[in-house]
């Protein structure tokens, strides 16, 4: 029996609420929205896990050595982290308020994820140019999967970004919009973490393999 | 372009012969579903129902309505999975001594393919959902799930899926691969055919669903509890939902990931699960059965969580050793991931892994034992009512117990080189199946209809439903145990040897005796709603419940509850019963409610047209399909009046409607 919970004065438990009872709208969505990012990660597990399995099988054809541009990468990396920051900004500016810094951040994150989706582009453009297409080999598979996987998460992030943009500018920093903020904030800095991962996993140890 | 030209453009894949026009069991069966579709659609427009079921049911967000929703779905559904189970008896009682049964092959390979993914994906998933979907909430002394309108949204994907496993059934095939697609026999090579294709988008569709809801009721049970109900006082029922949507969100996402590679290998020629190029078919495999082996569990763990709540409230009795239930739970939840291997033992995983999976495997009947123990020393000197519920949970136990040993014996890897793919591992996984889910999920109909519906499931026919199904199941299942030990595979059309006919034909006896078990049953919702005033509860309570759902009204109102609960102990209702709680009958407030939206019906129905396309290769309806979807899903964002209030006055006639009932009969 819980002591903190209230009684009457006789005693028995009371054992309905008179006052309204009420779930601050959008109070639960943060924990579901990460659940559902964690259920995402998952989905990136496996495509981690299939690149460890059939990372080697090249059949004949070119490995990592022969393909990956670590400069290349590294800029696109940049690119990504980037975003990640002006996105902090981005938030900074919401939590005091402001509305046009927060666009004009969350403009720059966009621009900054344009870009590392251009330099990605081009680079499956020439490995698809030298015959390394995503039929060449299982290695060659698993790599455009996990890579573009994460590429099309970015394009979607870009496309909810617009819409909150749009959203913002009509309706303003209200306590809607500032969750979608921090939904999307979650998202984009969880695609940064994969991509840490992609980063280590597919390019540097692949180089090194 | 030439008109083949633009035929092939606008059909895709798409053409006459796609229809199984020669197949005369798909005509008759076809006339059959059109002329009754049309009947219902008229009898619809007739009675002028159509904007009633849009604005009460297609468009809620209410988790009681979409609870029911997902229960229709799935009984509709298994009519369509027995079917293909009846067929499947039949043709091996009959295909002996040179006779080739009445099913040619390439319909046979497709019907056992159909059976296994609609009766676990498309009967077991939505009644099992809906349950949870219906119960939960009322259980924890909630008003609604954490996110409503995604509730709408999931059910209609699940839809939407089913939707597209019924059509392959007129329009093209369906797999003939099995019910888990092994690669490389899924793949473009050996199936080139629309087959596979229906497969993985009907999946990846329902999907989406399952998993939304899974989040959904995760965050709902975390979130939503009322006031006072700490984890440990929650009900059984909450708690294996609970672990079930965790190994939900935790599970399908590997199907997701594991069904789209094989997608890639299709439609866009890489080389994951081929043969060629480096590709390996094992990836598939085990992937799979790490999303399939938690999926059983999925399925078991409500009904374990519904087996306790009846055994507690039939015998009268909290339930013996909840903690250890929990735990139980828990345990089950966990090993449920460290068991994947077993399914395949003979594909070449080497000694030690196999026994590492073989003794993880064996170690998962330990909690479920603890659980088998815990149900019986609650029914030890209780009061126990023999009513439905509790009828279909003591055949649980005696049928349950059975598979559950069988399963023991299959972990074991030498025993299991001896019996894989034989119909000994049929029989067991239908003896669970059936004997657990199936059981459970009648016990719980039976449970909680009085509650979604003010009247009680007509017991006579109820009864003579469960004498069909139980003696049915066993008619069924044990011969399939002594030909799995005399060595017969699945999957087979002939046979040979004609001494193994009998035991065919007494399966395809129990059967039988199953499908006038389905009968009876339908008879019984039709008795009972024609009967309804005689079976009519006007208490909320005719179980002598225990748990939160039976303090509310008979059905509950929109709100469930007009005040929020307050929780001092486990089995609140009881609690509240033997301590003078009395209902208030004044001081009614406004309250908050999310609003109805077509966005869920009309999102699903654009990834059904967009899976459509993608499986006829019509890529303009697959492209116009997709850009729909990612639009009304932005539109909908912009919708910003997702709520309302019910009026102090609307809540309180409601309530005094149910003050009188209740004065009524004193």
């Amino acid at each position: 029996m819980s002591s903190t919970l209230p009684s009457s004065a006789d005693d028995t438990p009371v054992f309905y609420e008179t006052e309204p009872h009420h779930h601050p709208e959008g109070a639960s969505t943060m924990l579901g929205f990460w659940i559902y990012l964690m259920s995402d990660c998952l989905i990136f597990a496996c495509l981690f896990a299939t690149f460890a399995v059939l990372g080697g099988s090249y059949a004949g054809g070119p490995g990592p050595r022969d393909l990956f541009e670590l400069p290349l990468v590294a800029l696109n990396t940049a690119m990504l982290l980037f975003s990640s920051i002006t996105y902090g900004f981005a938030m900074l500016a919401m939590e005091k308020g402001k509305v046009a810094p927060t666009q004009a951040w969350l403009a720059i994150t966009g621009l900054f994820g344009l870009a590392f989706l251009s330099i990605e582009l081009y680079e499956f453009a020439n490995l698809i140019h030298e015959g390394a297409t995503p039929q060449r080999s299982a290695f060659l598979s698993s790599f455009f999967t996990l890579v573009g996987t994460h590429g099309l998460h970015v394009t979607f992030g870009l496309v909810w970004l617009v819409t909150l943009m749009a959203q913002v500018a009509r309706h303003g920093l209200i306590a809607a919009n500032k969750r979608r903020l921090m939904c999307l904030s979650l998202f984009w800095h969880f695609l940064d973490v994969i991509w840490i991962g992609v980063f280590t996993f597919v390019y540097l140890m692949g180089v090194l393999r | 372009m030439d008109s083949t030209g633009i035929a092939h453009f606008i059909f895709g894949r798409l053409t006459w012969e796609s229809l199984p026009l020669h197949e005369p069991i798909l005509v008759g069966t076809f006339l059959a579903v059109a002329l009754g579709g049309l009947a219902l659609l008229a009898a619809i427009t007739r009675f002028g129902l159509w904007g009633y079921l849009w604005r009460e049911w297609f468009t809620t967000v209410d988790h009681k309505r979409i609870g029911i929703m997902y229960m229709i779905l799935g009984l509709i559904m298994l009519l369509r999975g027995f079917s293909d189970a009846i067929m499947m008896r039949a043709q091996q009682a009959m295909a002996f001594g040179g006779s080739q049964g009445y099913l040619p092959a390439d319909h046979y390979d497709q019907i056992f393919t159909a059976h296994g993914v609609i009766m676990i994906f498309f009967v077991a998933m939505p009644l099992v959902t809906g349950l949870m979907n219906y119960v939960v909430p009322l259980q924890i002394g909630a008003r609604d799930v954490s996110f409503p309108f995604l509730n709408n949204f999931s059910f209609w994907m699940t839809t939407a899926g089913a939707v597209l496993v019924m059509t392959s059934l007129f329009v093209g095939e369906f797999a003939r691969t099995g019910w888990l697609a092994y690669p490389p026999l899924s793949g473009i090579a050996y199936s080139p055919d629309v087959g596979v294709d229906y497969y993985i988008w009907a999946l990846q569709v329902a999907g989406v669903g399952t998993l939304l809801s899974g989040v959904n009721l995760i965050v709902t049970i975390v979130k939503m509890r009322a006031p006072g109900m700490s984890m440990m006082r929650m009900p059984i029922f909450t708690w294996t939902a609970l672990c079930t949507n965790v190994l939900i969100v935790a599970a399908f996402p590997v199907l997701t990931a594991v069904l789209a590679l094989l997608s890639l290998d299709r439609y866009a020629g890489t080389a994951f699960f081929t043969n060629d190029f480096g590709g390996n078919p094992m990836m598939y495999v085990n992937l799979i059965w790490i999303w399939g082996h938690p999926e059983v569990y999925i399925l078991i763990l409500p009904a374990f969580g519904i087996f306790s709540e009846v055994t507690s409230t039939f015998s009268g009795k909290r339930l013996f050793g909840y903690t250890s239930m929990v735990y139980a739970t828990v345990v089950i939840t966990i090993l449920s991931y460290l068991v994947w291997l077993h399914h395949f033992f003979t594909m070449g995983s080497g000694a030690s892994v196999n026994s590492f999976f073989g003794i993880t495997t064996m170690v998962i009947s330990i909690p479920t034992g603890a659980k088998m123990f815990n149900w019986l020393f609650t029914m030890y000197r209780g009061r126990i009512r023999f009513e439905l519920p509790m009828m279909w949970t003591i055949a649980f136990m005696l049928t349950f117990v059975v598979g559950g040993m069988t399963g023991v014996l299959l972990a074991v890897p030498p025993a299991d080189f001896v019996l894989h793919n034989s119909l000994f591992l049929i029989a067991h996984f239908h003896n669970v199946i059936i004997g657990g889910v199936l059981f459970g999920l009648f016990a719980g109909i039976n449970y909680w209809f009085p509650k979604a519906f003010g009247f009680r499931l007509d017991p006579v026919w109820g009864k003579r439903s469960f004498w069909c199904w139980v003696v049915g199941f066993w008619f069924a299942f044990m011969p399939l145990y002594i030909l799995g030990l005399m060595g017969v595979t699945r999957r087979m059309r002939v046979f040979d040897d004609p001494s193994l006919q009998i035991w065919f034909v007494i399966a395809a006896f129990g059967a039988l005796l199953i499908a006038i078990g389905i009968a009876c049953m339908l008879m019984q919702f039709y008795v009972s709603i024609r009967d309804s005033e005689r079976l009519r509860d006007t208490t909320g309570d005719p179980w002598n419940g225990r748990t939160l759902e039976w303090a509310t009204s008979s059905p509950p109102p929109d709100y469930n509850f007009a005040f929020t609960p307050i929780i001092h102990d486990g089995d609140a209702w009881a609690d509240m019963k033997n301590r003078g709680y009395e209902r208030p009958t004044g001081g009614y407030l406004p309250i908050h409610m999310p609003s109805n939206t077509g966005a869920g019906i009309i999102l699903a129905g654009l990834s059904a047209a967009t899976a459509f396309g993608l499986i006829w290769y019509m890529w303009w309806l697959a492209g116009l399909g997709f850009v729909g979807l990612v639009a009304v899903a932005i539109g909908h964002s912009f919708n910003y009046k997702r709520d309302f209030y019910i009026p102090a006055e609307d809540v309180e006639r409601t309530e005094s409607q149910r003050t009188a009932l209740l004065a009524a009969q004193g």
